[in-house]
């Protein structure tokens, strides 16, 4: 019945349209390609009828001029429009109706794979006419409609859009659909109710009319992986979660220290600095600093929005850090505190992306947050590739080539993403590394952003972490527009759960810094709990104080733990042959790849997965690992492999499980 | 290409008038481009998008610049609609010895179509000065150039507005640095202005933050703590798990504190609730924005928000570029949302063109302060259920409810004893930071769906995974709020007696200052039934409201300044939360204690006399 309504209601506003259209349509006189953000609404709203209706009356306009022997080619406006339809699709993910029926110009509902084929060619021409090898960008897909050609069977509405689907996001769907199921039987989920009628007729707000690039927006971190780990757990099988950077879930201890703190910022002053029997229960120099961060926070307390950009003493304590970090200058108001880097990175984007065409260049592999954040806000991803044989460097050339690649594609590179220390792939860079990747930014004027959230995850003797704000300075680049991220969720604290990070702007415009600002006070402020995490992070007790020692002992048996691990567990997956893995200097994952029998990559295409994926569900089924497949953070062509943290402390027994998985999935599949 | 484009401009005007039977003339062609002008226009009006394509089309002769003249005709054929008049002065300002390039014309563009002229050309100025943002080191745009820049970032955010911590507030925070006593009453922020935090669920969080040696199983805890506070801490630290408060947590929340949660709604409406639809989020704001982004899927989708609203619909529907459509309470009907506004409001946006995919509800009413009964409630309910509409009942103010003769009833309940509502989408909101807990800083809170897609669950659950979690101290404080302690416990007497302190002071207070309002000559206020606000309406003598214009600012800006600058008391503007055409207003909460509330309304009382003196 709702259903129905519904659609009495969106036939009105077609029939509505239609007569405006038809009012409106002489536009279309003018060149089609220059209409495009007019036509794409109506594109997009119409889903069917009324884009058919446009292209009905372009095709009949064409044809009367064909009819006439006209010379002028028409062809270059469709071709404008088909690939600007494809370019928003490829984008946001909407539009998919508008593009079959750019497809199917003869209108009879139904597209021959070699249409398919020809349209794919044109679309994905740069503008200077250069064409790509389909099969380079989208091989899967593209098989698929050359196994549909051979068969001999067209494509319907139904079936174009799942090909698209595929094409596009590899498999973005299946994903959901596999994430709904999970997720509908996922043990932490807790009773839910759900509708006895049947669900087409109830809900208006569906997977079709909901946003569509957040259904394409895919994030792998908790992904099909972990859902099916958390199913197993709940049937009582014992599960070694790898997959996150979530250190106090698997054992790693708070600071006491900073837990000592927070804790009396939390309690009435009269139940806590206060209370005549404190001392018998907090050691004096907790007392003492929880006072001067009482003082700080000022009488509103913990309980109170602050600041949109956080609290200023708070803020004046990350810049000092930061300068003798740096040995550069640095400034409070540059700050803003944030619930974690995730948060800091959302805002950034939110406020750089400003059209469909902007793009973001990303390392690959990548921490998947920027490639989900990309695709929900509608720009575009360029990835760069980090050279696993050097170390997960990048070279200029690289920089150049994909900068260049974009600029062609009509792309419009805004920021560039940087992780260091790397995640997954656990490197430090050099100075000179970074100075490379600055260079290049600021000879194109890119935005940096600089996610330096392991910058005190350092283990390697050799390598040491440099911010890419010193290197900035060091090398006197003087227009690069600079972000810096950091967190509390990393390092030795592990505050996850706290929600605690700052970002620093350097040379950022005011005017683009105010406008963060009124982003930020949109959502009030950061958790003032975070706020004060983040500064006591970056403010261990001094030594003599009564809880320097046991802070002391505290971070160096984490510190010493995770050195160990990492050397341990990157030799212990080193020495399975069939895997091979870059050191991990630094982070809190190693990143190996594996090499697989040729019929394993057959029995994942079969299966509509990638092969790591399977590696990873195998490895979870046999062994209960729960790693991510290292497709889920992007890799070279060709390349398998997963990441896995080293926080647990059974990770260096896991090397054996590691290695019998292997094996036996290698002869499985030869 | 200007030959291809005369070309092709000549020859599809030729195909469809064969089509048409009609005779080709260049009459028509200058018709074309006027509508394709006009959609572009209409596009750009109501998105903040396309600006480029608006650039081209009245730069028709294909040079990268546009002449002043020959953008007034574009205006004059659009009837300058949603240009702001003082735009033209700054045309001639900007271009009087050059024609503008696509980037000056850009600029102009925003600040010529801004609802609220003084926001855009304040804001950023006031931000500058404010002295709470601390040192900063900046560079001006004669100094070097920043590729990241005011036309190259999203206009969408550009756009955006957020007046409750806008252009005032930070003249405010100016004022103060330099000295001057300022009674913050913009923003519903109750510690901030002397409200105490609730001790038990302090001391609950505390335990549960320190190390279980140093805190629940100390030898001396039961020196520090109450004996039910430690059980509690246990049962909460039991809750989290083995992670504690420093661990990510599943998405949704913990499971044990979305249980509380269904148990504190089925006990409140008496229908059941399932901890698997409830999510925690960092506050409702958050949840809100969850919500939103998962909705609007094209610049074409409507939502539709009350005017006067809280801003941060409007602010979240233009960062995502979708479209409000406001409805208007009757503030002569307290604050009802009438089902003829709803109709026409609905229908005016299909005839827009529009998708109307959700509705928000505020209820209790922010800023307006109403509490709504069943039967607007039921308008509302059926109104969305009819129309295949989502409801986003925003009911952070559930507890905040001071007329005796009113009582919160949640949309939920509604939707559940109302015939016809069966397929109501819903999704409700809660949040720590209001009611007596006040909680702000700690951003917790919740929303619960109810009859939504499973689907769109999971996306919902992917979106909020994409944050990783809400924090958890949070969730803690959300569980403790809908579970305070029981009446055998040790805590429940000192529990029970700084909540109603609490309550019984907003609720004296919400009728002292409503009083003292409407006892000034000139400003008229609507009982706050609920929510922490009074909104009340006031005459501006027309001499200054010619002023304001002068000073481009709306006139209850100017009002709210001369205020903030004769008493010190910071309000935030009534157009900022939007209002009917020709009110003028102002919102102020009643948190701050007795005394500065009774002072408060003296200065207003005073300010207004002054105010309507001076520009008689």
């Amino acid at each position: 019945m709702q259903r129905l309504k519904k659609v009495v209601t969106a036939t009105s506003i077609h029939r509505h349209h239609s007569s405006w259209f038809l009012s409106g349509n002489r536009s279309l006189n003018v060149p089609i390609g220059t209409m495009w953000p007019n036509i794409c609404h109506k594109a997009i709203r119409s889903q069917t009828s009324q884009y058919a209706f446009r292209y009905q009356l372009y095709k009949q306009t064409s044809r009367a001029l064909a009819s006439l022997g006209d010379q002028i080619a028409t062809s270059k406006p469709l071709s404008n429009v088909r690939k600007q339809l494809w370019e928003f699709y490829f984008s946001t993910g909407r539009g998919a109706n508008a593009l079959f029926e750019a497809i199917d110009l003869d209108e009879n509902g139904s597209v021959e794979p070699a249409e398919l084929k020809a349209f794919m060619i044109e679309v994905l021409r740069y503008p200077d006419g250069e064409e790509i090898d389909p099969t380079e960008i989208m091989p899967y897909a593209w098989n698929r409609l050359e196994e549909r050609e051979a068969a001999g069977r067209s494509y319907d509405m139904k079936s174009f859009k799942k090909w698209l689907v595929a094409a596009t996001k590899m498999s973005a769907d299946t994903k959901n659909t596999r994430m709904l199921q999970y997720l509908s039987q996922h043990p932490s989920l807790g009773e839910q109710y759900v509708s006895d009628a049947e669900e087409e007729e109830v809900y208006t707000w569906n997977d079709e009319t909901m946003s569509q690039s957040l259904r394409r927006m895919q994030y792998a971190v908790r992904g099909e992986v972990v859902m099916r780990a958390d199913q197993l757990a709940a049937q009582g099988r014992e599960i070694l979660y790898t997959n996150i950077g979530n250190p106090h879930q698997v054992g790693q201890q708070p600071i006491t220290y900073f837990r000592q703190i927070l804790a009396l910022c939390d309690l009435p002053a009269e139940c806590g600095v206060d209370h005549p029997d404190i001392g018998a229960v907090f050691p004096k120099d907790v007392i003492e600093r929880a006072r001067e961060y009482r003082e700080i926070i000022g009488p509103s307390g913990t309980g109170a929005y602050s600041h949109s950009q956080g609290i200023l003493g708070l803020r004046k304590h990350v810049a000092e850090y930061i300068q003798n970090r740096d040995g550069y200058k640095s400034y409070a108001g540059n700050i803003f505190l944030t619930n974690g880097a995730s948060t800091a990175i959302s805002m950034v984007l939110q406020g750089l992306l400003a059209s469909n065409t902007d793009a973001i260049m990303i390392p690959i592999p990548q921490y998947p947050i920027y490639s989900a954040l990309i695709s929900k806000l509608g720009g575009r991803q360029v990835g760069y590739e980090l050279d696993e044989d050097l170390n997960w460097a990048v070279s200029r050339e690289e920089l150049d080539k994909k900068f260049a690649k974009a600029k062609k594609e009509g792309l419009d590179v805004k920021a560039l993403a940087m992780i260091n220390p790397g995640n997954p792939s656990g490197n430090v860079m050099a100075h000179e590394d970074i100075q490379v990747i600055l260079e290049f930014c600021n000879d194109n004027g890119i935005v940096v952003l600089a996610d330096e959230v392991y910058q005190t995850n350092v283990y390697a003797e050799t390598a040491q972490f440099v911010s890419a704000k010193k290197v900035t300075l060091d090398c006197a680049l003087r227009d690069l527009q600079l972000v810096s991220f950091h967190s509390t969720s990393k390092g030795l604290v592990g505050e996850c759960g706290r929600r605690g990070g700052y970002m620093e702007l350097h040379h950022i415009d005011p005017y683009v810094q105010s406008q963060l600002y009124k982003l930020a006070s949109a959502d009030l402020c950061a958790g003032v709990v975070g706020q004060v995490m983040t500064s006591l992070m970056l403010r261990p007790p001094q030594s003599g104080g009564e809880s320097y020692e046991l802070y002391e002992k505290e971070t160096s048996s984490i510190f010493n733990g995770l050195k160990e691990r990492a050397q341990k567990l990157v030799d212990g997956l080193n020495s399975i042959p069939g895997i091979s893995c870059v050191p991990a200097e630094g982070a809190m994952y190693a990143f190996p790849s594996v090499e697989l029998p040729p019929k394993a990559f057959e029995a994942a295409k079969k299966n509509g997965t990638t092969p790591d994926n399977l590696y990873a569900l195998s490895l979870l089924e046999e062994t209960g690992i729960c790693v991510v497949p290292a497709s889920g953070f992007g890799q070279k062509k060709g390349r398998v492999g997963f990441r896995t943290t080293f926080l647990h402390p059974d990770t260096v027994k896991a090397v054996k499980l590691f290695a019998e998985h292997h094996e036996k999935f290698v002869k499985q599949y030869t | 290409m200007l030959n291809v484009y005369r070309a092709l401009q000549h020859k599809a005007g030729l195909g469809q008038s064969l089509r048409s039977g009609r005779a080709f003339s260049t009459q028509l062609n200058d018709d074309h481009l006027a509508s394709w002008q006009k959609s572009c226009w209409e596009t750009y009006l109501s998105t903040g998008r396309g600006s480029d394509t608006l650039f081209r089309s009245i730069s028709r002769n294909g040079s990268q610049s546009i002449t002043v003249p020959e953008l007034n005709v574009f205006l004059d054929s659009v009837k300058r609609r949603g240009v702001h008049p003082r735009a033209f002065k700054m045309l001639n300002e900007l271009a009087h010895d050059h024609n503008l390039t696509p980037q000056e014309f850009k600029s102009w563009l925003v600040l010529a179509t801004k609802f609220h002229q003084e926001h855009e050309a304040h804001f950023s100025s006031g931000y500058d000065r404010s002295p709470n943002v601390g040192e900063r080191k900046t560079r001006s745009e004669e100094e070097s150039f920043s590729s990241w820049n005011r036309h190259t970032m999203s206009q969408a955010v550009r756009k955006m507005q957020y007046a409750v911590r806008g252009q005032i507030v930070l003249r405010a925070d100016e004022l103060q640095s330099q000295g001057k006593d300022i009674t913050y009453t913009n923003v519903g922020n109750p510690q901030s202005v002397g409200q105490p935090p609730i001790t038990y669920y302090r001391q609950v969080m505390a335990l549960c933050d320190l190390p279980a040696e140093d805190g629940v199983d100390h030898p001396e805890v039961y020196k520090m703590f109450p004996a039910d506070v430690v059980e509690r801490a246990k049962e909460v630290r039991a809750a989290v798990g083995s992670g504690g408060t420093g661990a990510y947590s599943g998405s949704q929340g913990i499971l044990k504190f979305r249980k509380d949660v269904a148990d504190f709604i089925s006990k409140r409406d008496g229908h059941p609730a399932y901890p698997g639809n409830i999510f925690l989020t960092n506050g409702a704001s958050s949840a809100i924005e969850l919500v939103l982004t998962t909705i609007i899927s094209s610049d074409l989708d409507g939502i539709m928000i009350p005017i006067p609203q809280y801003p941060i619909y409007s602010a979240l529907i233009a960062k995502l570029a979708g479209r409000q459509i406001g409805y208007y309470l009757d503030e002569s009907n307290n604050w009802a949302a009438t089902k003829a506004e709803l109709d026409k409001q609905l229908n005016d946006a299909q005839s827009n063109g529009l998708d109307v995919k959700a509705l928000a509800l505020i209820n209790p009413g922010n800023p307006t302060g109403q509490v709504y009964s069943r039967e607007d409630l039921e308008v509302i309910c059926k109104f969305c259920s009819e129309n295949g509409i989502v409801l986003l009942a925003d009911e952070v103010y559930q507890r905040n409810v001071y007329s005796p003769d009113k009582e919160f009833l949640s949309a939920k309940k509604i939707a559940s004893e109302t015939p016809g509502c069966e397929n109501l989408q819903l999704v409700s909101f809660h949040s720590t930071s209001k009611g007596v807990i006040g909680e702000c800083g700690r951003r917790g809170g919740y929303m619960e769906l109810h009859n939504i897609d499973s689907y769109i669950q999971a996306q919902l659950y992917k979106l909020a995974s994409s944050g990783l979690c809400s924090n958890i101290p949070g969730q803690i404080m959300t569980s403790l709020m809908v579970k305070p302690p029981k009446k055998e416990d040790d805590s429940y007497d000192r529990f029970e007696k700084e909540e109603q302190e609490i309550f019984e002071g907003m609720k004296r207070r919400a009728i002292s200052l409503v009083k003292g309002l409407n006892e000034v000559d000139g400003i008229n206020c609507n009982p706050a039934e609920g929510a922490m606000y009074a909104f009340p309406k006031i005459d501006i003598p027309p001499k200054a409201i010619a002023e304001a214009e002068k000073e481009d600012m709306s006139p209850d800006t100017f009002y709210a300044l001369s205020l903030l600058e004769e008493t010190g008391i910071c309000v935030v503007p009534a157009s900022g939360f939007g209002q009917e055409e020709g009110r003028f207003g102002f919102r102020t909460t009643f948190l701050p204690p007795d005394d500065k509330i009774d002072a408060a309304i003296a200065k207003f009382k005073s300010h207004h006399e002054n105010f309507v003196a001076k520009y008689a």
